[in-house]
């Protein structure tokens, strides 16, 4: 293979030679180069497959918007498909290899798309693959080879092995892109006194200087650059880190490379860091992207960006052949062809213009370059790699010409004018306008605090770009010490060509068909776009997504422009009337995993524990989801004991001894001040000024809109004091309900609250046992049957192993037993668990988790989530008698309305299967006997085994009309997804110990 | 991303706080009737432009903050605090 | 209408593909049109087919301020399901879906839709107790669905993430569901709808209402510089996220909506990856598949705040690529290639209305939230049903705006009067 190299020139270490391997060769390098420039040094010519047609593509661009050599990077689980080969910055050891190839991208038997082409224009896809009949049986065939031929590089399917950041950040003034303008605005900027961050893309300073022989500011390009850069000075500089997007209050999100370029990474570090910034102020000098010019086969591989050429000849030391054309139509493409000449590449320009840049053109002559006035390129030659050009001169200015000869050459230049970078302020509906004289969008407003600089704005020459940066540095610095802006005339005018450019999108020749393309990526020729036009998708949104142009992963930085230009030519518009396109972030693509930062695996979500978790665990309680909260499902008395027969053993000696539960988890907000009854009098539906100190009382709250919010129970610790439990699963919206409520709609109401959900432990002791277990740990306060009564609260201290610890317990009860929670502060939480548990042994009594808990309020009758669902009214769930008829509260207005008050809605029931040994399941719909379809009367909530209805199969649930309507009737219990449907008796939900007895006892 | 000036806190992400609904909404008294409890309930502006809401610096201070936003720039304009005699005191503070 | 098959391709290929024909023109506003349709959108386009096609109203008019498809229609993640449970959303949706199912050869225009499954993922056994409801009802309806134990998921989507947080414990799934090409059912309502004789109006904005004695007879429109004033027996609304702005201009009044944004992304393409479509609820709210050109496609939670702006920001997409990779961490060097938003029109139960309103000639159709896209040939056919009868069809009979009023919500979420939470 023939080496590119060049023997001097560019900032390549020839000292460094570093080793890769591209497609199973084994290739070299050097340290500087990136894969691209690699590959050119190597002679690689195809280094990709185009998406549809799958044309042989090599390297076209030296930067982001690179449409051919698309690879994939590394193996296994590190694979990472769709990387851009100027973009991969070369390391020793770096594997990369082809993609949507077979079996590889130099012969690629999916080239013979190619030559159906003509059929495969756009959205022909969406005229075909109906197939006959009717459904969508034949289509899905076709999409099974559709899906396989599309994608371009394979993913892994293993998870990604690394770990990224999110960092967050804030400074004074950020300046994205650290080319001249951004190095300039930046020292400027930091020289007075500001915060400074300066982010590049690429893994160096300079952009365009790097390697380039111009004279800045009376010096050598290099030393310019040597010295900027040591004059930063304070400035924050991030290198390998891409602004990928503005978004509200000008927050810009960076991504952050850390270690792809490294070729033994530190495994603790980092693959990236997403960085959200703050800045006061923001100056973009993101530079312009040069863009091609469509004639036929100008996708073959060496035909590149003129700008790309040169940056790979002066800063890579890579000459891209022996013969170049450079085809333009404008001054900027001349340093290009000085460049290559300089290498000693035998140089043609082709200039569309016919009026020359007088003084470029003398330059260029006695550089040894030959000119060709009013040639454009027509088509290239060559297959794998350009042999030669066709040249033609141009007709008139615009873009029909007649083909003349063919220039022999290796590689082609073409720069058909430059776009600003005005991408980041797009993000933000800033919408650019059409420049006719320079032939681009340029930007027109940007967001409060933000502004564009340099080339970002058009403005072409070194000299004025340094001044343009450094104006808007120190209006920036101005702002911000509040001075009055500078006015706008400061800054350099757009351009600075010596002759105008003369627009030209595509070269066309009468009678000749050309294939040119427009999004190399996609495969969309110009003539997809008139056909777009011609079928009447005349809107650039439509044509683009059409002819699926722009949607490429450059996101139309190559074509965007000459797409939109062809179409307004095709409609007979102009550029502006036709349309612009609007830039989404990111600017360029982004790992999904860097946005999720560290929130992986397990830590995806946090886990919540309770104060009393690990001693439960140490018991070898199996543990369940409860929204965040780990909750002990269930105790095995044995190693393995299964679910089904721990909680009905669990939930039968709460009801024949005693057992305890943890209930740490209930949501627990402290209520306190002189307005605190009344304000829990406007929350509940039942009432609470009436509530003596040290009693606690079961409360219902509604929504505005008359539907059940949450239910739990209340304490009363002092005139002005109050503790609301509410359930686990809406502690968080409780809390933040009653916030609004008091800041928002009753601020005058003297109420503070406070969650102490975390401040408490909690434990249950439930049984008829359940006093003589407490007892036996109760050091002092009253828990007798006259001291303690139901519903009544004492403070107390209890024995634990290492002293006393202070509780409070009050005789609540859940389960329908005789029963106590009490509470400790969370710190002493284990010690309360560890202290009870030999107690209720004693007793006979056992731990219980939450299947024993759900069983025993299902026997009960209590309701829980599972019937507050957000869906169902207080009549609904059987508590419509507890509604105040004294007082207003929170919606009681319009839970009357119409609909909420029919008395045939669903209600609570118990439903009992006819057939013993029958079950079913939670979520099955209860319908009506010969009638199982459509929404049926109702559906299960809650199921057991229910030792105190004889260990039978017991379902709470809802049925139509409730049990007023058909208690002692039989319905069906459907279950399709399942497939079981169960004949079921219906019972009122308060089978079990209907006068409350137990729990009184 | 919004920056939100709450009055406690100084600027803050949005992503700080939870979007508590539309502050013009006027709650009627309790034993109001149905259909002014419906329409304070039910019906929105939802403005396309100014609007003044309510937001709750839930992973901050927890204060309710009125918020002075254009739903279709996402600019704020201002913010201050729902409650008026915690922003009566707060004001009070800096003088 | 110039018939698309696969000979006419052939054909193409071999005459320069100089043989199409414009699917739509670029007609001027006619001075009366029986009925206007406000909102190029899907369901707008739709409408317009419907009433064309089943109800034989040709004189018919969609005006759109943009480009039609523009909005919504054309900027969602392609999802099409009928996964309903409650009253008034079930039938409607499966309604939907099956119009989904023959849409391609009803319009000749291949959709794309791709029935290859809708896999919700639950994660403990309270989720599967409370997803199975809804799964049995949309079976006694005769919808598909079956439950996918984590076996079967192990073995159908062996990538997943079966050791984090919360791994997966199966999976609800319904077969017929699935996504369709979302641009191409826009493009095939506006071609049909153009060969049945309707005039589709871009760049044209309704300013205003013509009224009569309380009636609407009309609408004012703006379409560059030029001022029209055209009539209609009836006008329909079909404007999404800009139905609140309409209807006040209207004098339709408050409505129960509240105008949020959501995010939708897509990565760049890769080789088959996916071949159904996944979602992750409770915890985190997540969905993903992956088009025909091999993006993934996904998205989670709105924005959570109001906004009529088709832009997102930051925090809601850190929480969707977490959420991504709590389900798919394979994908995190895949690369995002592009985040947008779209306005929805959140309704206060979460479910649409599409229904006559109180003002006579005045037709509404809105509140759908972020479904709107699975809805659109259902929404199009009810909505024409309901413009051209005077009354609802079957299947959007319970899609009222009354419903608010009697209390008889279609609160699929359960979360009650917050929009944001639907």
């Amino acid at each position: 293979m023939t080496s590119f190299r060049l023997n001097a020139g560019g900032v390549v270490d020839r000292s460094q030679p570093l080793r890769f391997d591209w497609d199973g060769l084994t290739m070299s390098g050097l340290q500087g180069d990136t894969l691209a420039s690699a590959l050119l040094a190597n002679g690689v010519r195809v280094v990709g497959r185009s998406f549809k047609y799958h044309r042989p593509r090599g390297v076209m661009t030296a930067g982001p918007e690179e449409g051919g050599a698309l690879v994939t990077t590394g193996r296994g689980a590190q694979r990472v498909p769709n990387e851009k080969a100027p973009m991969v910055e070369l390391f020793d050891g770096l594997q990369a290899s082809g993609q949507n190839a077979w079996p590889g991208v130099r012969f690629d038997i999916g080239e013979i798309n190619d030559l159906f082409g003509r059929f495969f224009t756009a959205g022909f896809y969406y005229k075909t693959f109906m197939g006959p009949g009717r459904g969508t049986w034949a289509w899905m065939q076709f999409e099974k080879l559709i899906r396989r031929a599309a994608g371009m590089g394979t993913a892994s399917r293993e998870p990604d092995p690394d770990q990224y950041d999110i960092v967050h950040d804030f400074c004074d003034l950020l300046v994205v892109g650290a080319g001249p303008a951004g190095l300039a605005a930046a020292r400027q900027a930091a020289e007075d006194g500001l915060d400074v961050m300066l982010v590049e893309q690429d893994f160096a300073l300079g952009g365009r200087l790097i390697g380039s022989t111009e004279t800045v500011e009376g010096q050598p390009a290099d030393q310019w650059l040597a010295s900027a850069q040591s004059a930063l000075g304070s400035v924050r500089v991030l290198t390998r880190a891409t602004a990928f997007g503005l978004y509200d209050g000008s927050i810009v999100g960076i991504y952050e490379r850390l270690t792809d370029h490294l070729a033994s990474p530190d495994p603790q570090m980092p693959r990236g860091a997403i960085r959200i910034v703050r800045p006061r102020r923001i100056v973009l000098t993101t530079g312009a992207i040069e863009r091609p010019v469509a004639f036929g086969a100008n996708d073959r591989p060496r035909v590149m960006l003129a700008g790309a050429m040169e940056t790979y000849v002066r800063r890579f030391g890579v000459a891209p052949g022996s013969r170049a054309v450079v085809a333009t139509c404008h001054d900027g493409a001349y340093s290009s062809a000085m460049a290559l000449a300089a290498a000693g590449i035998s140089t043609t320009l082709l200039d569309a213009r016919m009026a020359l840049p007088p003084a470029l053109a003398d330059a260029a002559r006695s550089a040894g370059i030959e000119l060709m006035p009013g040639y454009v390129p027509v088509e290239a030659r060559g297959h794998k790699g350009v042999r030669g050009l066709q040249v033609g001169r141009l007709v008139d200015e615009g873009s029909l010409a007649r083909s003349e000869r063919e220039i022999a050459c290796d590689c082609v230049g073409v720069s058909g004018g430059w776009s600003p970078a005005v991408h980041l302020v797009s993000h933000r509906g800033h919408k650019p306008v059409w420049s006719p004289e320079l032939a681009c969008f340029l930007p027109a407003t940007a967001p409060e605090g933000v502004a564009l600089a340099g080339a970002a704005r058009g403005v072409w020459a070194t000299d004025a770009v340094l001044a343009d940066a450094r104006t808007a540095a120190a209006d920036a610095v101005a702002g911000l010490r509040g001075k009055r802006r500078r006015k706008a005339a400061e800054r350099p005018e757009p351009g600075g060509w010596e002759t105008p450019i003369q627009p030209l999108w595509e070269v066309r020749v009468d009678g000749v068909k050309l294939k040119s393309f427009v999004d190399p990526q996609h495969d969309v020729t110009t003539d997809d776009v008139r056909q777009a036009a011609r079928e009447g998708y005349a809107s650039v949104e439509h044509m683009k997504r059409y002819t699926t142009l722009g949607m490429a992963t450059d996101q139309g930085k190559l074509g965007n422009v000459i797409g939109l230009a062809l179409l307004a030519d095709s409609l007979g518009q102009s550029v502006p009337e036709t349309g612009i396109t609007t830039f989404r972030p990111p600017y360029t693509p982004v790992p999904i995993g860097a946005l999720a930062g560290r929130a992986r695996g397990t830590h995806w979500q946090p886990e919540r524990r309770t104060a009393m978790h690990d001693a439960q665990a140490d018991d070898g309680a199996v543990f369940t989801d409860a929204g965040l909260w780990k909750r002990a499902w269930w105790h095995p008395a044995f190693p393995g004991e299964p679910l089904e027969n721990a909680y009905v053993r669990e939930a039968r000696a709460v009801r024949s001894t005693c057992g305890m539960v943890d209930v740490s988890t209930l949501g627990k907000i402290a209520v306190q001040g002189p307005d605190a009854a009344e304000f829990l009098d406007r929350v509940f539906v039942n009432g609470f000024a009436k509530l003596p100190v040290m009693k606690c009382r079961y409360g219902v709250n509604l929504r505005d809109d008359g539907i059940v919010m949450d239910d739990g129970v209340t304490w009363r610790l002092a005139e002005d004091e109050f503790l609301v439990t509410c359930t686990t699963a809406n502690a968080a919206k409780m809390m933040a309900w009653f916030e609004n409520l008091l800041a928002f709609r009753w601020p005058a109401l003297r109420v503070h609250v406070a969650s102490t959900t975390d401040q408490w432990a909690g434990v249950a002791v439930a049984g008829p046992r359940a006093r003589a277990a407490l007892e036996r740990v109760v050091a002092s306060g009253d828990v007798s049957k006259d001291g303690l009564p139901f519903m009544g609260i004492v403070h107390a201290r209890v024995r634990v192993t290492d002293g006393e610890i202070p509780a409070m317990i009050a005789r609540i009860s859940f389960s329908g037993e005789l029963a106590f929670e009490v509470y400790t502060p969370s710190g002493y939480g284990p010690a309360l668990w560890k202290a009870l548990v030999p107690s209720v042994r004693a007793e006979d009594g056992c731990a219980y988790g939450m299947e024993a808990l759900g069983a025993l309020r299902i026997e009960k009758g209590h309701v829980t989530g599972a019937e507050l669902d957000g869906r169902t009214t207080l009549d609904d769930c059987g508590l419509g008698r507890m509604a105040s008829t004294k007082k207003p509260f929170i919606g009681n207005a319009l839970r009357h309305r119409p609909e909420l008050s029919r008395t045939d809605r669903p209600q609570l029931a118990h439903f009992l299967p006819v057939t013993e040994g029958e079950k079913f399941s939670i979520g099955a719909v209860v319908c009506r006997e010969g009638e199982v379809k459509g929404h049926g009367i109702g559906w299960i909530t809650g199921v057991t085994v229910a030792p105190a209805l004889g260990d039978g199969w017991l379902g709470i649930g809802f049925v139509t009309g409730g049990p007023a309507a058909w208690e002692g009737k039989t319905v069906v219990i459907a279950d399709p997804i399942r497939g079981s449907e169960v004949r079921a008796r219906v019972a009122s939900p308060h089978q079990f110990d209907p006068k409350g007895e137990r729990m009184h006892a | 991303m919004l920056r939100i000036p709450c009055p406690f806190c100084g600027p803050r992400d949005h992503s700080e706080f939870s979007y508590e609904g539309d502050a013009s909404v006027t709650y009627p008294p309790l034993d109001a009737p149905e259909e002014a409890w419906f329409e304070a309930v039910f019906l929105r502006e939802d403005r396309r432009g100014p609007t003044e809401e309510l937001w709750h610096h839930l992973y901050g201070c927890r204060a309710h903050v009125i918020v002075e936003r254009d739903t279709l720039t996402h600019e704020i304009t201002g913010a201050r605090l729902a409650n008026p005699a915690i922003r009566a005191a707060l004001s009070e503070g800096e003088e | 209408m110039q018939r698309y098959s696969a000979l006419s391709v052939l054909w193409g290929g071999l005459t320069g593909q100089k043989n199409w024909r414009p699917v739509w023109g670029r007609p001027q506003p006619k001075p009366e049109y029986d009925v206007i349709i406000v909102g190029g959108g899907g369901h707008g386009l739709a409408t317009a087919y419907y009433l064309a096609k089943v109800h034989k109203i040709r004189r018919v008019a969609v005006i759109e301020k943009g480009w039609l498809g523009g909005g919504n229609a054309g900027r969602n993640t392609t999802i099409v399901r009928s996964n309903y449970g409650i009253e008034g959303n079930t039938e409607f949706y499966e309604h939907s879906l099956k119009l989904w199912e023959n849409l391609s050869h009803e319009l000749n225009y291949n959709v794309m839709f791709s029935q290859r499954a809708h896999v919700n993922l639950v994660f403990s056994p309270g989720h599967r107790d409370m997803l199975a409801r809804k799964y049995n009802i949309m079976r006694l309806n005769g919808i598909d669905g079956e439950y996918w134990d984590q076996d079967t998921l192990r073995r159908r989507i062996p990538h997943l993430d079966f050791a984090g947080r919360f791994p997966p414990l199966g999976a609800y799934v319904q077969p017929r569901a699935g996504t369709a090409r979302h641009d191409a059912v826009n493009w095939g309502f506006a071609r049909a709808a153009t060969a049945l004789g309707v005039d589709i109006i871009q760049g044209c904005e309704v300013t205003g209402f013509i009224r009569e004695g309380g009636a609407i007879v009309g609408v004012e429109a703006r379409q560059g510089e030029q001022e029209y004033s055209i009539r209609a027996e009836k006008v329909g609304l079909a404007v999404a996220g800009h139905t609140s702005v309409l209807a006040k201009k209207a004098g339709l009044g408050k409505l129960p909506l509240e105008t949020h944004k959501l995010q939708a992304y897509v990565s760049e393409p890769i080789k088959p990856f996916l071949d159904c479509v996944l979602v992750y609820g409770g915890v985190g709210h997540f969905y993903i598949s992956q088009s025909d050109k091999g993006g993934m496609v996904y998205g989670g939670h709105l924005d959570m705040y109001p906004s009529y702006a088709q832009k997102g920001n930051l925090p809601i997409y850190e929480d969707v690529a977490a959420a991504c990779m709590a389900v798919l961490p394979a994908l995190g060097r895949v690369k995002l290639l592009r985040q947008w938003a779209g306005v929805m029109d959140m309704s206060m139960d979460g479910s649409p209305f599409i229904t006559k309103t109180d003002i006579p000639g005045l037709y509404l159709n809105a509140g759908w939230c972020y479904g709107g896209f699975k809805a659109t040939p259902g929404s199009g056919y009810c909505f024409a049903h309901t413009i051209a009868q005077d009354r609802p069809h079957w299947a959007n009979e319970k899609l009222t705006l009354t419903r608010y009023r009697e209390g008889r919500l279609i609160d699929e979420e359960a979360t009650g009067p917050t929009p944001k939470l639907h």
